[in-house]
């Protein structure tokens, strides 16, 4: 497990860890605007304004605030129950914010009325933990449906569509499997398949690699960065797994006590001077880092 | 007098209550939304068959075994009377008036009730519901719509199923035990049966149907946690369509009664 690790798990993000990354080294990372400011400047595809949200007594979200580019990977880490999946959620309008602002594609998500919030869901991909698969359907028809549904296309333009997709995630002789006869990996390569099909400018992945093993980590997380460097799409992903992180990740916030607190390129996070995030990396990861930043 | 204000105000209550103003909500989206595309027919398509056809041989069953015992049990009681000759019409009013479209709806509220509420609660725990949301594939048309619809459709039909097979199974024990002939049997039972007696109370099965698809998937749709949740959305669905049934039936006779009573 360590031999497979060190090749590309320990390999740190600020060396050549992104290929084709569409954000720079050392390019500062842009600021979110303040609430009540109107929209943000059209290279800024996702905006978070001093976010809020409750359940109850329990405050999840205590002011979020952040900016992310067009065509970058921004990984979202932090503990467990740390709202994370919150945060995502209200890009696609699944929760409403309790106070502040979120702006996808340049609109108030909390402003749209419901046909708009349909409109803007088209151009979001996202891809749930579980992969979301319709149990009732083959993988030809999950795509077929969200097709038939959202486009002109006659059926052979569907298809043709479909087994483009399927060929890009390498799964293409699964079209008449149903989810139950799906591994794992498959299910999410499917789950990614079905969100793309659509081709959207930006893409959601809520913890696209649990419960996979490492092969199948790398093979969606390139997945992941071939949607960035070949189509431009801006994706957020929440993930725990640092080798996902570590490949696709053009920046990184960490989530603690309801805020980001900590923000920059997976090594500047992973040596953050906060005990709880310094624990989250492990030391070996965290020295790990020190010591390339070091020149060791 | 002072428990009076400390049930009014108790947890419990007031989330019932707001249960009960979700649950209005829910059903006032169906009247919303069922006039509005998507319309998702061959889901609907799927949903009858789900519904009715593979509720076939159960509906027959329940059917058959309450023709043959009703019969059974009222035959001695008539002969007591001398009034075994009124047999088939007693059977047929019954069941086709009350014991046919209740019985029926109650199996079927056991069968769909928990089949609905077990579906898209484990399509809601799983994301599957979130997916259809956030792909603007309008959920509640697709899941819910298609569902009540199917029932309302098939529950009707399957009730006149179950009457068929019923005087079919009073009409066997009749044979049977008194060799009486099937065009007596048959010509005196729809001679007791009067047009609303079949369009009312075979129609008002359309009304369970309703109940029972819109209880189940609101508790499917609104269950929060896991495969526990799910369980008891299931059986919640059973029990809460089955008393709603049996609620909207007394409310059914009375104002059926009101409209058309015998003179």
């Amino acid at each position: 497990m360590e031999a497979a690790r060190s090749d590309e798990t320990l390999r740190p993000a600020t060396a050549d860890g992104h290929a084709g990354s569409a954000w720079p080294p050392g390019k500062p990372w842009p600021s979110a605007q303040p609430v009540g400011s109107g929209p943000p400047p059209d290279d800024i595809m996702i905006e978070f304004r001093d976010l809020y949200k409750s359940f109850g007594d329990k405050h999840i979200l205590q002011g979020v605030t952040m900016a992310i580019p067009k065509g970058v990977s921004t990984v979202i880490m932090g503990g467990s129950g740390t709202g994370k999946s919150v945060t995502i959620k209200h890009v696609v309008g699944l929760l409403r914010a309790d106070k502040g602002e979120v702006w996808v594609h340049g609109e108030n998500v909390d402003e749209l009325s419901k046909d708009d919030l349909d409109k803007l869901r088209l151009k979001i991909g996202f891809l749930f933990q579980s992969g979301a698969l319709f149990d009732s359907m083959t993988v030809y028809e999950q795509m077929d449906f969200v097709l038939k549904r959202h486009t002109d296309l006659d059926a052979d333009g569907r298809k043709d569509r479909i087994m483009e997709t399927l060929e890009w995630v390498n799964l293409p002789k699964t079209t008449a499997q149903y989810p139950s006869e799906l591994s794992g990996g498959q299910r999410k390569r499917i789950g990614l398949a079905r969100s793309i099909v659509l081709q959207p400018s930006i893409m959601v992945y809520d913890e696209p690699t649990t419960g996979l093993d490492p092969i199948s980590v790398r093979v969606v997380s390139k997945l992941i960065n071939r949607l960035r460097d070949e189509r431009g799409i801006t994706s957020m992903t929440i993930t725990h797994d640092l080798l996902c992180a570590e490949m696709i990740s053009d920046h990184v916030f960490y989530l603690l006590d309801g805020v980001y607190a900590e923000s920059g390129t997976l090594a500047e996070v992973a040596q953050s001077s906060k005990p709880q995030i310094r624990e989250f990396f492990g030391d070996e990861y965290t020295m790990m880092f020190k010591a390339v930043r070091d020149g060791v | 007098m002072a428990s009076k204000p400390a049930i009014r105000s108790s947890p419990a209550f007031i989330e019932s209550l707001a249960r009960v103003g979700e649950f209005g909500s829910f059903v006032g989206d169906f009247f919303k939304r069922f006039w509005r595309p998507p319309f998702e027919w061959k889901e609907v398509w799927r949903q009858m068959d789900e519904v009715g056809v593979k509720s076939f041989v159960l509906t027959a069953v329940t059917g058959l075994a309450i023709g043959v015992v009703l019969a059974m049990q009222s035959r001695g009681t008539l002969a007591r009377f001398g009034a075994e000759a009124v047999l088939p019409k007693m059977l047929a009013l019954s069941l086709v008036k009350e014991i046919g479209p209740v019985f029926t709806s109650l199996v079927l509220a056991g069968r769909v009730g928990a089949g609905i509420g077990a579906e898209i609660g484990s399509m809601r725990v799983t994301e599957q519901i979130d997916a259809l949301e956030v792909g603007s594939l309008k959920p509640y048309n697709y899941l819910v719509i298609t569902r009540i619809v199917a029932c309302v459709v098939m529950f009707p039909i399957l009730t006149v199923w179950a009457d068929a097979i019923g005087l079919f199974g009073g009409f066997m024990e009749s044979y049977i035990v008194g060799n009486v002939d099937y065009r007596v049997f048959f010509a005196s039972a729809f001679d007791s049966l009067t047009f609303p007696d079949i369009i009312v109370d075979t129609g008002k099965t359309a009304i369970f149907g309703f109940i029972v698809a819109s209880v189940s998937s609101f508790l499917g749709y609104t269950v929060r946690g896991g495969t526990r949740e799910v369980g008891q959305a299931a059986m919640q669905s059973v029990v809460t369509s089955i008393l709603l049934i049996l609620v909207a039936d007394v409310i059914v006779v009375a104002v059926s009664l009101a409209l058309f009573a015998p003179d």
